[in-house]
């Protein structure tokens, strides 16, 4: 942090003037390149004008040039945290332009891998945010769990983050069994143990609690009036999850609850997330239990390129791949605005397709951008130190943020 | 159109276009439900008393985000597209005007404290003006970048590049230079949708005209 005086020092008695100080853009509790402008009123922050877009890479441009499957890899590149939920929001919104039926597998392996995503993404998150606060240990002992996420990521598409495993019509490859049974153990044994050992360290922790609770209270009606979502409105006691109001995919058929905060706090956000992954490995587990035997894909060739294996047979499965990989598939004309419940918050793509075969505007909708918005009015009055506590809770990722 | 993808159900849409449509009256130009979404046109000059009356009384309580779009062959070339949630009905709108280069957009900052960022990167990336917004700032671009790179004219490489200057030992920003042009495959196949005139093709009319 360089620290710029405004105006000289003054001693005695004398009015001590605010003074502006920069947070970041290299800041290891800013959680990527966040630069933040703040006023400060001796140790109370006066005013916070974030300034984005450090990371931005025009996402948007490029997939206007891209076709619809190439377009794909770009939203595991957003939030790099937790790829797969972004890839969820664009499969999904492509196939409603499409109007294409995904087997039922195909759904369940989405959710399965989808929640996963969701633990390792708290896992960094609810990691890093006791390590801004002050505490070493549980974050290392989380990101053993991430670890093993990635691991089963890696099984099961062959990339340990940037996966583009979720395909339009279904996803990429079938999981072998021996991944299935492996990630059932891992969820009644490693799972369970090392986070509730690493939770029980921090949750009635009496440091960080101070540094948590009533910190950045946002009440219901600015919850809603600011487009928060997420854990983010979770905590301010509004039961909003996409998943179970707005079910996509198997989510209607899993049984899970939706934990809400009461005192819409940074200790609640932190909280919420705490329960979410254990709400997460719930609806893993049922997904495992009820996954069905069939195809991972639609079986429409106009859209899924055929299996290399009937390629070598079939003459038109051939034809099939060389158009699907050269020209691409078309998508009908016609706008949507398709969002999911990522682990951060409300994902949309705002998809707009003109017939052809790439996207006319795909507009992203990042979860981030409305909850860094309020840092201003969240962090007024406190202190400097509580600004990474607020910043950790938010749980912002600027891969997706500045996109 | 029986609805064969898994994408998210919200609650039907029975009757909510007429509705909306009626209650906002002549500020409406078209409205139409398509791919299972309700997107409604409206009057530029009308967008704050259209969004405070679905806010106010049709319960659309979130703005979720606000998109700009570029149809360069329309008079009015811009789009800003406001995507609407209500939490209590479970339901999603799509709100949208249309603007040029020249004729800013009321904001919707007065109703919404989170439109400001969102207006702010419309006019960042698509150079859309809104009226009585407070701070119209860039977003996401440098600082001292000039144009709008969202346009559709606007090259996908960009104007500028920057590096790392030894001598001068500062950021030096230079004019794009490609090793080799930009290449931009197009595989829209002849027989469907290409509109142009295939390589060796140029003479193809002429030999049809006596």
């Amino acid at each position: 942090m360089s620290l710029q005086l405004e105006q000289s020092p003054t001693t005695g008695d004398e009015v001590i003037s605010n003074y502006t100080i920069n947070f970041g853009p290299q800041h290891p509790a800013a959680h990527g390149v966040l630069r933040m402008v703040m006023e400060l009123d001796g140790e109370i922050i006066e005013r916070i004008d974030p300034h984005v877009g450090l990371l931005h890479r025009g996402t948007e441009k490029l997939i206007e040039h891209k076709t619809y499957l190439q377009a794909l890899p770009y939203f595991d590149r957003l939030d790099y945290c937790s790829p797969l939920a972004m890839e969820h929001t664009y499969v999904l919104a492509v196939e409603k332009l499409l109007n294409i039926e995904v087997p039922l597998r195909a759904q369940y392996l989405r959710v399965l891998f989808a929640e996963l995503t969701r633990i390792c993404n708290h896992m960094l998150n609810l990691g890093s945010h006791v390590m801004d606060v002050g505490a070493m240990t549980p974050n290392l002992w989380l990101f053993e769990i991430r670890e093993d996420c990635l691991n089963f990521f890696e099984r099961a598409s062959g990339a340990r983050m940037h996966a583009a495993w979720f395909r339009p019509g279904g996803v990429h490859q079938d999981v072998p069994l021996k991944l299935l049974t492996d990630i059932a153990d891992w969820l009644d044994t490693r799972l369970p143990q090392i986070f509730e050992d690493a939770m029980s360290l921090v949750v009635d922790n009496r440091i960080f609690k101070q540094r948590n609770v009533d910190i950045a209270v946002v009440s219901r009606e600015d919850a809603i009036a600011w487009g928060f979502s997420g854990p983010m409105i979770r905590a301010a006691g509004i039961p909003w999850d996409l998943r179970k109001s707005q079910p996509y995919d198997v989510y209607d058929r899993m049984d899970f609850e939706i934990p809400v905060g009461t005192r819409s706090d940074c200790y609640d956000r932190f909280m919420v997330r705490v329960e979410e992954v254990r709400q997460s490995a719930r609806i893993m587990k049922q997904c495992l239990a009820e996954m069905p035997e069939g195809p991972v894909s639609s079986s429409d060739r106009k859209v899924v390129p055929p299996k290399r294996g009937e390629m070598k047979q079939s003459m038109e499965a051939l034809i099939h791949h060389f158009k699907l990989y050269t020209e691409g598939f078309h998508v009908p004309a016609g706008e949507v605005y398709v969002a999911t419940e990522s682990p951060k918050g409300e994902f949309g793509v705002y998809l707009v397709s003109d017939g052809s075969n790439k996207p006319y505007r795909c507009k992203i909708r990042p979860t981030a951008f409305s909850h860094l918005q309020a840092m201003d009015f969240m962090s007024k009055g406190h202190m400097l130190p509580d600004a990474t506590a607020i910043l950790g809770a938010i749980d912002v990722v600027f891969g997706e943020c500045d996109r | 159109m029986t609805v064969l993808h898994s994408a998210p159900r919200y609650a039907p849409f029975d009757g909510v276009l007429e509705t909306l449509s009626g209650a906002l009256g002549a500020d409406v130009i078209s409205a139409r439900e398509q791919h299972g979404e309700i997107v409604i046109h409206v009057v530029r000059e009308r967008i704050v008393e259209v969004l405070r009356a679905l806010r106010d009384t049709h319960e659309y309580q979130q703005l979720m985000d606000i998109a700009g779009a570029d149809y360069p062959s329309r008079p009015e070339r811009f789009e800003v597209v406001y995507c609407l949630l209500s939490l209590t009905k479970n339901h999603r709108l799509i709100v949208k005007v249309s603007t040029d280069e020249a004729t800013p957009v009321p904001t919707a900052t007065v109703l919404w404290p989170n439109a400001g960022w969102y207006e702010r990167e419309v006019y960042d990336m698509y150079g859309v003006l809104f009226a009585g917004h407070p701070d119209l700032r860039r977003i996401l671009t440098d600082y001292g970048f000039q144009g709008h790179p969202f346009r559709k004219d606007f090259p996908l490489t960009g104007y500028v590049e920057l590096r790392y200057s030894e001598e001068d030992k500062r950021v030096v920003y230079e004019k794009v230079e490609l090793a080799q042009d930009l290449r931009q495959f197009d595989f829209m196949s002849p027989w469907e949708g290409a509109d142009y005139v295939l390589p060796g093709d140029e003479k193809a009319g002429e030999g049809a005209k006596p």
